[in-house]
């Protein structure tokens, strides 16, 4: 299927809470309103015709200048092949967003993983603890302000 | 010899005390994170109750060199080089990976006589990493012997990279636009001879370790992973293919040269135990190797004279947009997520490791298993901890 027949399939079911959509170039995508994400991809996974059963990556990007944090979930259909992502725009003072961990196993860590380094809050994810800092570490350091603290338990974090 | 005295208690006999005296706690075992089965510094925490473990809780970023916020600083083509470290064992597959999202965001055509030079390089780094996969799998289990005939072979490929690119590890050969420089004379008939010598050794391994008793009742119906769950769980590469899914990228959508190219791809058919145990996922390995000679073989017939490089400009700008690309890599598919404003280096470049994901499904592996099985399971999931912590 197409990314136009799935974006059409898509418009059709859920209308104004798809704020956006991108069909041409080299990253396919829809943006949904940020409420109606586990709805959107609950159709996404269960609907007949699309089946989008893999998970494949979870990326948080900071817009500083916006004012906003951009949250990218990749899909893939193993069962028909086609792929396509669904995007979600937050506000970056509270960047939440509820946990698709529910849909997809697969978003479990890679949730854990945009919330170490780039600090968007999964609302309803069962365990969200830093995965690849430490878990005392303050601050995530994807964020474009991000500062390195001065030393970390008594070691000199820049030499 | 000193006589040993018995302090019995009499009353203490009585069946209804003796139960309620004898109890069992569930114990806290901390594996890792140095720990020889666990490749490299992965520590899992298990609850158990006597040999069976009611939990297991993986804690990975002892590896974590922050290379997503490097690339937000290098430019592109510096770039090249820390993708060599993610999956140490399977560099030349990261370099592609990471050229081929590049080139598609802006638009640079290879040279055909690059894009040969690519598939043979990627497939004969496919071989080397599963050398070392099949090979300490078997060390995991028990059987010494297999891990040096895997490390022979694996030393004539590392050899051949050598002789193109200087390199024995960390290759940077594949680079933006195609290949750092054109193969030495005499490379394709030394590849053909090593591919000639290759062969026939796949039936060795299957006689050494992959048919073997002790490692069939130590691998087979263990770690059982049904496809559904591979799915959910994210899981691609072999550890997919091992549960039954038939799911390859150079096949479903082929990148390179990879749609010229006559080959199968094998999948787990639960030979001995279900579908989708650790001796499924060993055994697709083991078979992807005589996939991969067989690609290699097809690339070197293919291999034209011509241009190895496309001109790419030192200081590369990506015109502003996006990209997620991913590549097969040997333990699944690896991914690249570029955002670009337009400048010199990636705005936001996000990886998506396939280890990160096939080594999420240990938890749901482990549960209710017996202790001694967590190495076995840990082995066939073949992790790279670069790759898990970046």
């Amino acid at each position: 299927m197409t990314v136009l027949e799935i974006v059409d399939i898509l418009k059709h079911r859920f209308g104004a809470d798809l704020v956006g959509s991108v069909v041409e170039g080299t990253h396919p995508h829809v943006v949904v309103r940020a409420e109606k994400l586990v709805s959107v991809c609950e159709f996404l996974r269960d609907d007949e015709k699309l089946r989008f059963d893999l998970l494949r990556c979870v990326s948080g990007v900071d817009w500083m200048g916006k004012n906003l944090i951009e949250v990218s979930y990749d899909l893939i259909s193993i069962r028909f092949g086609h792929a396509l992502a669904v995007k979600v725009i937050l506000d970056r003072a509270k960047p939440q967003v509820e946990t698709v961990s529910g849909i997809w196993q697969a978003a479990n860590w890679h949730e854990r993983e945009a919330f170490d380094l780039v600090g968007v809050q999964f609302v309803g994810h069962t365990d969200l603890v830093r995965i690849l800092m430490p878990e005392d570490w303050v601050g995530h350091p994807l964020r474009k302000d991000y500062q390195d603290p001065v030393e970390y338990h008594g070691l000199k974090v820049k030499p | 010899m000193k006589e040993i005295e018995i302090h019995a208690q009499p009353d203490l006999l009585h069946e209804g005390e003796i139960a309620s005296d004898i109890r069992t706690e569930e114990l806290l075992v901390n594996m890792g994170p140095q720990h020889p089965s666990t490749h490299g510094v992965l520590r899992v925490v298990l609850v158990t109750d006597g040999e069976l473990i009611l939990k297991a809780t993986p804690h990975i970023g002892y590896l974590h060199r922050c290379a997503e916020k490097i690339a937000e600083n290098v430019s592109y083509r510096q770039y090249t080089p820390y993708t060599d470290r993610m999956d140490y064992l399977a560099a030349m597959n990261n370099n592609l990976g990471f050229a081929l999202a590049v080139e598609k965001m802006g638009g640079i055509e290879v040279p055909e006589r690059a894009q040969y030079l690519r598939v043979i390089f990627a497939e004969l780094n496919r071989i080397a990493s599963h050398l070392v996969a099949v090979g300490s799998y078997g060390l995991d289990m028990g059987a010494f012997t297999p891990f040096l005939y895997c490390f022979r072979e694996r030393e004539w490929i590392v050899d051949l990279f050598e002789s193109v690119c200087g390199a024995r590890l960390t290759y940077s050969y594949i680079t933006i636009g195609g290949v750092r420089e054109d193969i030495p004379e005499g490379f394709v008939s030394q590849c053909k001879e090593f591919l000639d010598f290759f062969e026939p050794k796949i039936r060795e391994y299957n006689d050494l370790l992959s048919y073997n008793h002790i490692f069939i009742n130590r691998t087979g119906n263990v770690g059982v992973c049904p496809a559904d769950m591979a799915i959910g769980y994210g899981l691609t590469g072999p550890c997919l293919r091992g549960s039954g899914v038939k799911w390859d990228l150079r096949k479903n959508t082929p990148y390179c040269k990879y749609d010229e190219f006559d080959f199968d791809v094998p999948v787990g058919d639960g030979r001995f135990g279900a579908v989708g145990d650790c001796w499924d996922r060993y055994f697709v390995r083991v078979m992807e190797m005589t996939q991969s000679v067989r690609i290699v073989r097809q690339a070197l017939e293919r291999l034209s004279d011509g241009p190895v490089s496309a001109k790419v400009p030192r200081m590369l700008k990506l015109p502003a947009g996006e990209i997620y690309f991913e590549v097969e890599n040997p333990r699944g598919q690896l991914g690249f997520y570029i955002v670009s404003e337009g400048g010199n280096s990636p705005y936001r470049l996000k990886v998506r490791g396939p280890s990160f994901c096939n080594l999420s499904v240990l938890e749901g592996l482990a549960k209710n298993c017996l202790l001694a099985d967590i190495a076995a399971m840990i082995g066939s999931l073949d992790v790279v901890m670069g790759e898990v912590d970046r």
